[in-house]
């Protein structure tokens, strides 16, 4: 309890552990804030990504796709452990419009939207036709055309600079015409002569704003069988690119991945004898953080230098608590003879000046997060008002797919920078605190007389 | 009557530079339970290093110490803190008290020590009032919030003399404990000394002045590091 007491003491009357404080409160301020927006950035992307995916996916890279085969799909929706199945064709080709002189090369999406809504978060992601899959292809205005859905971006939805998407009050009455090369399942040219590519005008009902810019900017999705059409996948037998599966939510990403692989692995034995059984072995059964890998990979490296980075900041810290604290032993060489001259054990002294460095990163860390937390309650109103009066944006809005800057705060985070700044003030105080546990008691009393 | 603490050929010395001032030249000292001992001698003559190897603030380079009979050169660093807790009270010629606390706090500074966090807190009243008493015996009754700094010389000696006892050592060791103060604060300093060796507090005090001295009961007179019978100087 002595102990604490003159740690207490020294605390409060001495300038320099207010410097100290001041100083960790400054790092931990710094790591909250950015770490804090970093990770909502991170957590985000990852989120809209498996929103895009669902759960599990089976796909392959080929443009020719795989047997499509009801059993198989009937076997996986009857799994206890599967909550929706929705399979998918991906195809390329060329959109433009009645009249017009140019065209965009695209990706477009074959769905049965409810089915897809309820496997990964495409219902979500639509605008007119929130939540309403059995809508998404039914244009408003058109209700008996063939509908399309456009990602956001590329539906040419005007955005402000703050990052807003200004939709009209309905769907404005749009044509699109999209062109494909269907394939055969060998990967030649279904068809030869002049009608070697399929098109079809499609009527745009709604946009699907998923958050992931590539997917945004370049994705049409359509009806399941019109994109079989338009890529040759109905013959001559039908396939499909890919299966989204979502799992129950009681069941665990890797536990349900190693299920499906499982039974994938089973069906795959039972059809060894199918023609195209190669293209059944091309098919991979992958989670969604699998299949997303190499778009994820890139912002968890920015995380990871962005620890380091702050590794380093901890280091400073450590440093600046060591160079307080060295000198504050030196300032206090005559207490610590006192203290040893009425019989305070040397572990005691030490335990002097490391409750002190505790205090000092207690209270810097408090400081240090609640400054962090006031910040990032107003870190977009501030943003706001730097963009009106300065014309100072973090992100440009008009380019990055980032709405509001993420300032979700993380109690368990707070709670480990916390302990992390009370361990870095512990570390820099180790070696100051072990001197002044070892000073001799007549060297520092008789220097101090003098 | 019965001895306390024995010196036995002590030596002591100190690199000084390249060379080694040899400061104890076979100092051997037997003081009595009750007795009120001075050591005299000119400065540098080795007294206050006697005085600290006494209290085992340092150790000697040979020889030995023995209180109550058990040689302190063979106790534990434990043992050695206890020692100093609670069979000795230092009082020093600059009171060394700590300024973050106050003069209460001063006072309890070995009980707080000795009794731990648990002990402290169950015996907290006991030893506040204790303190109390002993500090309002020294006539600082109203000075108990007061922090050192705020407090005349005088004053803070009283202080440190009220630390000293505040574990009932059975040995008082003092090192020129008017040192610091004028002659009038000097002589209530040494009354209140006396006052305690006439209750039976045995007490060394280390002065270099003869004339304080005398107020003890006992002198002994040091010399170059060793103890003369009839000191050259007077």
């Amino acid at each position: 309890m002595f102990a604490w007491k003159l740690a207490v003491r020294y605390f409060r009357n001495r300038p320099s552990s207010w410097l100290a404080v001041a100083a960790v409160a400054l790092c931990t301020f710094i790591v909250v804030v950015v770490l804090t927006v970093m990770n909502g950035l991170a957590f985000d992307f990852k989120e809209k990504n498996h929103l895009a995916v669902g759960d599990c996916i089976l796909s392959t890279d080929s443009l020719v796709g795989f047997p499509d085969d009801p059993n198989w799909l009937t076997l996986l929706e009857s799994q206890p452990f599967i909550e929706a199945v929705s399979p998918a064709i991906l195809g390329v080709g060329l959109v433009t419009q009645p009249g017009a002189d140019w065209n965009i090369a695209v990706q477009f999406l074959g769905i049965d939207p409810v089915r897809h809504s309820a496997a990964t978060g495409f219902g979500r992601s639509l605008y007119y036709r929130k939540n309403q899959p059995h809508l998404a292809f039914v244009p408003s205005y058109a209700p008996h055309e063939p509908g399309c859905v456009a990602g956001i971006d590329l539906a040419g939805i005007s955005r402000t600079s703050q990052g807003t998407y200004l939709h009209p009050l309905q769907q404005m009455p749009i044509r699109l015409i999209l062109s494909s090369f269907p394939l055969t399942p060998r990967g030649a040219m279904a068809r030869g002569g002049t009608d070697l590519v399929n098109s079809k005008t499609y009527y745009l009902a709604d946009d699907s704003h998923t958050g992931i810019p590539q997917i945004d900017g370049s994705m049409i999705y359509l009806p399941l069988e019109e994109a079989r059409l338009l890529t040759g996948m109905d013959s001559p037998f039908p396939r499909i690119s890919s299966i989204h599966i979502r799992f129950k939510s009681s069941v665990g990403l890797q536990e349900g991945v190693e299920k499906v692989r499982k039974l994938w692995t089973e069906y795959l034995n039972s059809r060894r004898n199918h023609p195209y059984f190669n293209l059944l072995e091309a098919v991979r059964v992958q989670s969604w953080l699998e299949n997303r890998r190499s778009r994820i990979a890139a912002i968890e490296k920015e995380q990871t230098m962005l620890i380091l980075l702050f590794l380093m900041l901890g280091l400073i810290t450590v440093f600046i608590v060591f160079v307080i604290f060295y000198m504050l032993v030196g300032h206090k060489s005559k207490d610590i003879g006192i203290l040893k001259s009425v019989g305070m054990s040397k572990v005691r002294i030490a335990q002097v000046f490391l409750n002190f460095a505790a205090l000092i990163g207690l209270f810097g860390s408090l400081l240090g997060a609640a400054g962090g937390c006031l910040f990032l309650v107003y870190i977009n109103p501030i943003e706001n008002w730097l963009f009106e009066h300065f014309d100072f944006q973090l992100w440009d809005r008009t380019i990055y797919a980032i709405g509001q800057i993420p300032n979700q705060i993380q109690p368990g985070f707070l709670v480990s920078v916390g302990l992390a700044a009370i361990a870095a003030c512990l570390t820099g105080a180790l070696i100051p605190a072990v001197q002044a546990a070892q000073k001799e008691t007549v060297e520092v009393l008789r220097v101090s007389q003098v | 009557m019965k001895t306390i603490i024995e010196a036995k050929n002590i030596h002591k010395s100190y690199p000084m530079g390249k060379q080694t001032l040899h400061v104890l030249k076979g100092v051997s000292l037997k003081i009595q339970t009750g007795s009120f001992t001075a050591i005299v001698g000119a400065s540098g003559s080795g007294k206050s290093t006697l005085l600290h190897i006494l209290g085992a603030l340092d150790k000697p380079d040979s020889g030995s110490v023995e209180f109550q009979g058990k040689d302190i050169s063979r106790l534990s660093a434990a043992q050695l803190n206890r020692y100093r807790n609670q069979s000795v009270g230092f009082v020093f010629q600059f009171y060394h008290l700590l300024n973050e606390l106050n003069v209460l706090e001063n006072t309890l500074l070995p009980a707080m020590i000795s009794n731990g966090s648990a002990g402290y807190l169950k015996k907290k009243k006991e030893l506040q009032e204790a303190a109390t008493v002993l500090l309002e015996r020294f006539g600082l009754g109203g000075r108990l919030r007061h922090r050192p700094f705020e407090l005349s010389g005088g004053e803070r000696q009283r202080v440190a003399i009220a630390r000293a006892l505040i574990n009932k050592p059975a040995l008082l060791l003092a090192d020129e404990p008017t040192g610091n103060l004028d002659s009038k604060t000097g002589s209530g300093i040494l009354e209140v000394l006396n006052e305690l060796n006439r209750g039976g507090q045995t007490i060394i005090m280390v002065t270099h002045d003869l004339r304080i001295a005398e107020m003890a009961g006992e002198i002994v007179h040091l010399e170059d590091g060793r103890i003369v019978e009839e000191p050259k100087i007077k």
